[in-house]
């Protein structure tokens, strides 16, 4: 679709961050769909590796598009993807901060607010089950995610004890 | 004094610790109202965080500088990561221990979506279940563009919204 991977980096995470409401985890499927589907930039191995990198690795999880960039064209990718990703949205923090207070009690921005709830639920739920796909290959690693699932929601462990006890298992070979 | 933000991106529970509790840049409720206003942004929720934070603190350069301290060391260190990544994706071992950590994370994301549920599900029959249900279809099963399934499903829910206060 475009001779220039740089140019189609920028284009496409840009436009991805004003409609990533919810924040990183609800922007998965898109940029499976555009990574894997579209643009062909990698396998679906590829994508399942990069989201459990920018899991463990500290910071913000937004941090995948530049595991994805990186990928797709080096450093001068790494630093696209991610200033494509962080800058509309930053500009728009930016000016939104300076009127919020305003709007705080306004009837349009509580209804706003409530609406993006819904939809960004949904886009997340999309997100697991688009990640179930590409690591769920068999009955083993379908457990682990059950499993992790149901601790996750019935307890408030922290999450590196459970990447951790992933990495293991999966390093012992079952999955 | 924001370079301290450095250390800890990603957590915010942490970002909350020394910001509100330790450093009484924030009181609690701007601290909340802050939040509130990052998570309503389209985006990652944190880098809108450190936006509207340093914003309030400095302006442009406050915001400036709170991203580069919240974004700079991670960015160095996943740049490493992705280098390492390049190198050794196809060795066996590591390819089966990101596998694992894939499948307890996907497992971590369906106990947040479980969360964020239940208070939205358990009120009696209403719009907002409909409207997960079907951004989860548009965007999972039918695999269409995220902002085609966003400029539907946003305006009619913002509208529901709107009718049912």
């Amino acid at each position: 679709m475009n001779d220039n991977p740089l140019i189609a980096l920028a284009g496409y995470f840009a436009l991805l961050s004003l409609f990533a409401v919810g924040g990183a985890n609800a922007a998965i499927p898109e940029m499976h769909r555009i990574a894997v589907e579209v643009m062909h930039w990698m396998t679906d191995r590829q994508f399942a590796d990069s989201f459990a990198i920018s899991q463990v690795s500290p910071g913000p999880n937004i941090i995948i598009v530049t595991l994805i960039g990186y990928h797709v064209a080096g450093l001068a990718g790494a630093a696209v993807a991610t200033a494509a990703m962080c800058g509309p949205t930053c500009v728009l923090a930016f000016l939104v901060a300076r009127t919020w207070d305003r709007f705080k009690e306004a009837r349009w921005r509580i209804a706003i607010q409530a609406g993006l709830v819904p939809v960004s639920l949904g886009l997340i739920a999309a997100s697991a089950f688009v990640l179930a796909r590409s690591a769920d290959h068999n009955i083993y690693a379908a457990a682990i995610t059950a499993i992790t699932a149901i601790v996750g929601f019935a307890t408030r462990i922290n999450p590196l004890w459970i990447f951790a006890a992933g990495g293991v298992l999966g390093l012992s070979g079952w999955l | 004094m924001i370079v301290s933000i450095s250390g800890f991106g990603g957590a915010l529970p942490w970002a909350r610790r020394m910001i509100v509790e330790q450093r009484r840049w924030m009181t609690s409720e701007e601290f909340n109202e802050a939040f509130a206003l990052s998570q309503f942004l389209p985006g990652p929720n944190v880098v809108n965080f450190s936006v509207v934070f340093g914003s309030r603190f400095g302006g442009v350069p406050g915001a400036t500088i709170a991203l580069a301290g919240l974004m700079g060391p991670p960015l160095i260190i996943v740049t490493i990561l992705a280098v390492l990544y390049a190198r050794y994706g196809d060795v066996e071992a590591l390819g089966r221990i990101l596998t694992g950590i894939t499948a307890a994370a996907t497992g971590l994301l369906i106990a947040v979506v479980a969360k964020m549920a239940t208070p939205l599900f358990s009120k009696r029959w209403d719009w907002a279940p409909l409207i997960a249900i079907a951004a989860f279809i548009g965007v999972a099963i039918m695999q269409w563009p995220l902002p085609l399934v966003f400029l539907v499903l946003a305006p009619v829910s913002v509208a529901c919204a709107w009718m049912t206060r």
